[in-house]
C-alpha cells in the first residue's frame, strides 16, 4: 500500500480540533520553520520541486522568489475557490484539517515576509469557511497566529473571504478583483500578481493543497518529498475521482501514479463492470482521454505529452453507456454560463457552441455543424484575456476530434 | 427593515470592516450579512452597505448581480440547489431535478406559493464523490434517490 502523508492522520476524529491536531505533532513545523531563515525556507520549497494543485502546476517555491523584497504590504491569497468541475479535494483538507493549512500558511508567510493572509473559500462552502474560522480562532489562543507568533517577533493574521458563486473567481487574478470588492473580472498579464497583486501589492496566490503540503516540506525535507513524487514534481496529489466507478472518492497517491492504476485499482474499476468510453484526466478544462491513453503517469509533464493536462487532479470516468453528446453538452453549457463576458470570443464563442451542441442532441442538428463547432472553438482558442477561453475550447476539440463518428452519426447524412 | 435589524446588520459589518486593508474589500462579506439576515439584497440593504463602505451605490449593484449567490428577490424558506454538473448528471441528477420539480410543482427558478421552497440549479457544488447531490440552504446531501428526496422534504418544516 502506498502510505498516506498529507492525510495521514485524515480518519482520526476532529483532527480539526487543535487539541487533537497536536497530540498528532502538529504545529512542529511551524516551531522548527521560525528557527529558520526565510530564504531557508524558499530553497527548501524550490528544491522540493512542489508544484501548483490548483491547474497550472507552477513551482511555488519559485513563484514565491519572483516577491520582490521591498518595504510594503504583502498579501498571501490561499486559493479556496475549488470550482473546477470534478474537483472536491481542498473541501477534504479544509473540513478535515483545516490547521494543516493554517500551519502552511504561517510558513509561507513567514518565508515571503507576509503579515496578512486571506483564504478565499467559495461561497457554497459555508460550514467549511466556519470550521476555518474556529480553527483560526484556536489557533490565535494557542499563540501560532498574531502577534509575536512563539515570540519569533513575527506577525500574521489570516482571514477567511467568502465569495458568492462565480468559477471565474478561481482564477487567480479575478480572485484578486473579486476579494478588492469587485465583479471577477481578470486582469491582463503582465504584472504578474508577485510584483502587482491585491491592492497593487505584491501578493502570493496558491491553492489549498499546495500550502497544505509546505509543512511536511520543512519537516522532513526536500529529499524526502522529492522522492515520493517525480524528480520534477515532487510529493503525492489527491485525486478527486467521480463519475462511473465503483468507489468515487478523494485518493493520495504519489505524483506519477498510472491513470489506469487510479481507476481499476484504487476507485475499484468502472461501475456494474461496463466497458470504458473517455478519461477527464484534471478536471473539465482537461481534454479528455481515451481508453486507450490511461496508461499514462499522473504527473504534470506526462500528462501534457499526451495532449491534456493534470490540472486539479481532478479525474471525471465516463463509461460506454454515457452519449458523448451529454458530455459536450455539459462542458459547453459549464463555459458559456462562467464566462465572465469580458472577452468577445469567449462570451459569445462558448454560448454559440452550446447552442449548436442542444440543437444537435434534441435531434435537429444539421450539416457542418461539427465543422462550426471547431471553427468556433478555434477562435477562442489563444485570444483571449485569461485562461478559460483555452480552458473551455481545448476540451471542447478534443471531445470533437475523439469522438468525431458518434458525433455524426446524430446529424443527417 | 426594522430599525432594530438594520442596526444588527450595521454593527456587523462594521466589525468585518477593519480586518481589510481597505474598506471596500469588505463588500462581498457585507453583502453577504445583508443576505443572511433579510434573506435577500434590497436596494435599501445595498444603499446601507455603499454607505459604510464608502462607494457608489452603482458599483455595489454592479457587485449583486454579477454573483449568482446574491439575490435581489426573495426566496423561499428553504433554497435547493440542485447540481447540474457532469459527475451528478452521470449519477442521475436530472432525474432528481425533474423528480423535484413535479413534487413541488414548480420549474427551475421559482418559489412553491407557500414560500417555502425555492429550487434552483448549480454548478459542480465540489461534492462529486457524493452524487448526485444538492444543497439545502447551507447543507449538503448527497446520494441521492427518490426515497432520500421524500425523506428530506418531509423533514424540513
Ligand atoms: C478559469 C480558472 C479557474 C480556476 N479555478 C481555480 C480554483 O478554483 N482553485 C485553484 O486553486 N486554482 C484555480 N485556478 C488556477 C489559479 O489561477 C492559479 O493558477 C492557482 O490558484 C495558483 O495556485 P497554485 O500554483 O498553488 O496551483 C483557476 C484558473 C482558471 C483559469
Ligand atoms: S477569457 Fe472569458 S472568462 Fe477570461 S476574461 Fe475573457 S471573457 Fe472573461
Ligand atoms: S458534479 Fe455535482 S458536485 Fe461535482
Amino acid at each position: 500500500m502506498n502510505e498516506k502523508v498529507l492525510t495521514r492522520y485524515f480518519d482520526i476524529p476532529h483532527l480539526y480540533n487543535i487539541d487533537v491536531y497536536l497530540e498528532k505533532g502538529g504545529y512542529e513545523a511551524v516551531r522548527k520553520a521560525l528557527k529558520l531563515k526565510p530564504e531557508e525556507i524558499i530553497e527548501e520549497v524550490k528544491k522540493a520541486n512542489l508544484r501548483g494543485r490548483g491547474g497550472a502546476g507552477f513551482p511555488a517555491g519559485l513563484k514565491w522568489s519572483f516577491v520582490p523584497k521591498v518595504d510594503k504590504p504583502k498579501y498571501l491569497c490561499v486559493n479556496a475557490d475549488e470550482g473546477e468541475p470534478g474537483t472536491f479535494k481542498d473541501r477534504f483538507i479544509m473540513s478535515h484539517n483545516p490547521h494543516l493549512l493554517i500551519e502552511g500558511i504561517i510558513i509561507t508567510c513567514y518565508a515571503v515576509d507576509i503579515h496578512l493572509a486571506f483564504i478565499y473559500i467559495r461561497g457554497e462552502y459555508e460550514k467549511i469557511a466556519r470550521r476555518l474560522e474556529s480553527a483560526i480562532e484556536e489557533a490565535k489562543r494557542k499563540g501560532f497566529l498574531g502577534s509575536d507568533i512563539l515570540g519569533s517577533g513575527f506577525n500574521l493574521e489570516v482571514v477567511v473571504h467568502r465569495g458568492a458563486g462565480a468559477y471565474i473567481c478561481g482564477e487567480e487574478t479575478a480572485l484578486l478583483e473579486s476579494l478588492e470588492g469587485k465583479r471577477g473580472h481578470p486582469r491582463l498579464k503582465p504584472p504578474f500578481p508577485a510584483s502587482v497583486g491585491l491592492f497593487q501589492m505584491p501578493t502570493v496566490i496558491n491553492n489549498v493543497e499546495t500550502i497544505a503540503n509546505v509543512p511536511l516540506i520543512i519537516l522532513n525535507g526536500a529529499d524526502w518529498f522529492l522522492n515520493l513524487g517525480k524528480p520534477k514534481d515532487g510529493g503525492t496529489r489527491l485525486f478527486s475521482v467521480s463519475g462511473m466507478v465503483e468507489r468515487p472518492g478523494v485518493f493520495e497517491l504519489p505524483v506519477g501514479t498510472p491513470l489506469r492504476k487510479i481507476i481499476y485499482e484504487y476507485a475499484g474499476g468502472i461501475k456494474n463492470g461496463r466497458k470504458l468510453k473517455g478519461v477527464i484526466p484534471g478536471g473539465m478544462s482537461a481534454p479528455i482521454l481515451l481508453p486507450e491513453e490511461i496508461d499514462v503517469p499522473m504527473d504534470c509533464e506526462s500528462v501534457f505529452n499526451k495532449g491534456s493536462m493534470l490540472g486539479s487532479a481532478a479525474i471525471i470516468v465516463i463509461d460506454e453507456s454515457v452519449p458523448i453528446i451529454e458530455v459536450l453538452r455539459k462542458v459547453t453549457k459549464f463555459y458559456s454560463h462562467e464566462s465572465c463576458g469580458q472577452c468577445t470570443p469567449c462570451r459569445i464563442g462558448t454560448s454559440w457552441i452550446n447552442k449548436i451542441v442542444e440543437r444537435i442532441a434534441s435531434g435537429k442538428g444539421g450539416k457542418g455543424d461539427i465543422e462550426e463547432i471547431e471553427r468556433l472553438a478555434l477562435q477562442i482558442k489563444g485570444r483571449t484575456l485569461c485562461p478559460l477561453g483555452d480552458a473551455a475550447a481545448m476540451p471542447i476539440l478534443a471531445i470533437v476530434n475523439k469522438y468525431r463518428h458518434e458525433l455524426e452519426a446524430m446529424l443527417p447524412q | 427593515m426594522s430599525a432594530q435589524l438594520f442596526e444588527i446588520i450595521k454593527k456587523e459589518i462594521e466589525a468585518i470592516i477593519p480586518r481589510y486593508p481597505k474598506k471596500e474589500a469588505a463588500l462581498l462579506p457585507a453583502l453577504h450579512v445583508v443576505q443572511r439576515k433579510l434573506g435577500f439584497i434590497p436596494p435599501e440593504g445595498e444603499r446601507l452597505v455603499a454607505q459604510l463602505l464608502e462607494i457608489k451605490p452603482v458599483r455595489v449593484r454592479e457587485v449583486v448581480t454579477f454573483y449568482t449567490m446574491f439575490t435581489r428577490k426573495p426566496l423561499g424558506k428553504y433554497l435547493l440547489q440542485v447540481c447540474s454538473n457532469l459527475s451528478c448528471s452521470l449519477a442521475g441528477g436530472e432525474l432528481i431535478l425533474e423528480y423535484l420539480k413535479t413534487k413541488l410543482g414548480i420549474k427551475v427558478g421559482e418559489t412553491t406559493p407557500d414560500g417555502r421552497f425555492t429550487l434552483l440549479t448549480v454548478e459542480c457544488l465540489g461534492a462529486c464523490d457524493q452524487a448526485p447531490c444538492l444543497m439545502v440552504n447551507d447543507d449538503l446531501y448527497g446520494q441521492l434517490n427518490k426515497d432520500k428526496i421524500d425523506d428530506l422534504i418531509n423533514k424540513l418544516d
